[in-house]
């Protein structure tokens, strides 16, 4: 199943749903692009709800770095939501969990942004 | 599965998505449960990745080989590239806290974690990675005759 993105807002955030697999190649090409995009765009709030990713390989984790930092250094903040099992586990072994700012509830991600 | 099964691979993108998908098939077939067999497939896919991008570079003329050996104890697995060979020195600790936020690198550490054994053998002539999963508990490729 290849990747699938789509965004919403919520209360000034941008929600981006992702869906399918972050892997080198298409989908991370995807990921980067709508990250730029929505950074070019002043949305600077941005969540990576990332419930329906069911892989991700080590370009996948380096394309979410690059979308945190990137965002970072625009004065903006991103934030991760949902994440499953899989990819809970491959960010704790490559000690990014701490790193990201990781949420599990959609309506406290939304809040905590100052 | 026979005990070894080969393929040569063009230095593709296709060819990492190829060889994970062999790896996850091989994987089932022999037994192994479901986490394993997606550590599995995904050492397999760093290890390709490595093998078309740092080791082939994408050169048309040049392959990658890999290999699917069935030990009684192991799965054996070989990614041989016909690059120039890795230098594992120049590879950085992707857990060091001035790498954490590098955007690569990251591949072998994969491949590592996932892995019982892992073996890579940089040559002027190309790079070759062994990958090693061990059959624990009832024996992966054994079928049982009761439950």
């Amino acid at each position: 199943m290849s990747m699938k993105l789509s965004t919403r807002q919520v209360d000034g955030v941008t929600i981006v749903d992702c869906s399918g697999r972050i892997t080198l190649g298409e989908g991370s090409v995807m990921m980067r692009d709508t990250v730029r995009d929505l950074l070019a765009k002043g949305n600077k709030k941005i969540i990576l709800n990332l419930g329906d990713v069911n892989y991700i390989d080590s370009s996948g984790i380096g394309e979410l770095v690059s979308a945190f930092t990137t965002t970072k250094n625009q004065g903006g903040e991103l934030k991760l939501l949902n994440l499953t099992k899989k990819v809970h586990d491959l960010l704790q072994i490559t000690k990014l969990y701490t790193v990201f700012d990781v949420k599990e509830d959609e309506t406290a991600a939304v809040k905590a942004f100052k | 599965m026979e005990q070894t099964v080969s393929y040569t691979l063009d230095s593709t993108l296709e060819t990492v998505d190829h060889a994970e998908e062999k790896a996850t098939r091989i994987a089932t077939e022999l037994g192994f449960g479901e986490d394993e067999v997606m550590q599995i497939s995904m050492a397999v896919r760093e290890g390709a990745v490595n093998a078309v991008l740092h080791g082939n570079a994408y050169a048309p003329d040049k392959k990658v080989i890999l290999a699917f050996q069935r030990t009684p104890e192991d799965l054996v697995i070989t990614i041989r590239d016909q690059g120039k060979g890795i230098d594992l020195s120049g590879i950085p600790n992707p857990l060091a806290p001035e790498n954490l936020l590098k955007t690569s690198g990251r591949g072998i550490f994969l491949m590592r974690s996932f892995m019982d054994v892992v073996e890579i053998r940089p040559s002027q002539t190309g790079t070759e990675i062994k990958l090693i999963k061990h059959v624990h508990g009832r024996s992966a490729g054994v079928k049982e005759g009761s439950q």
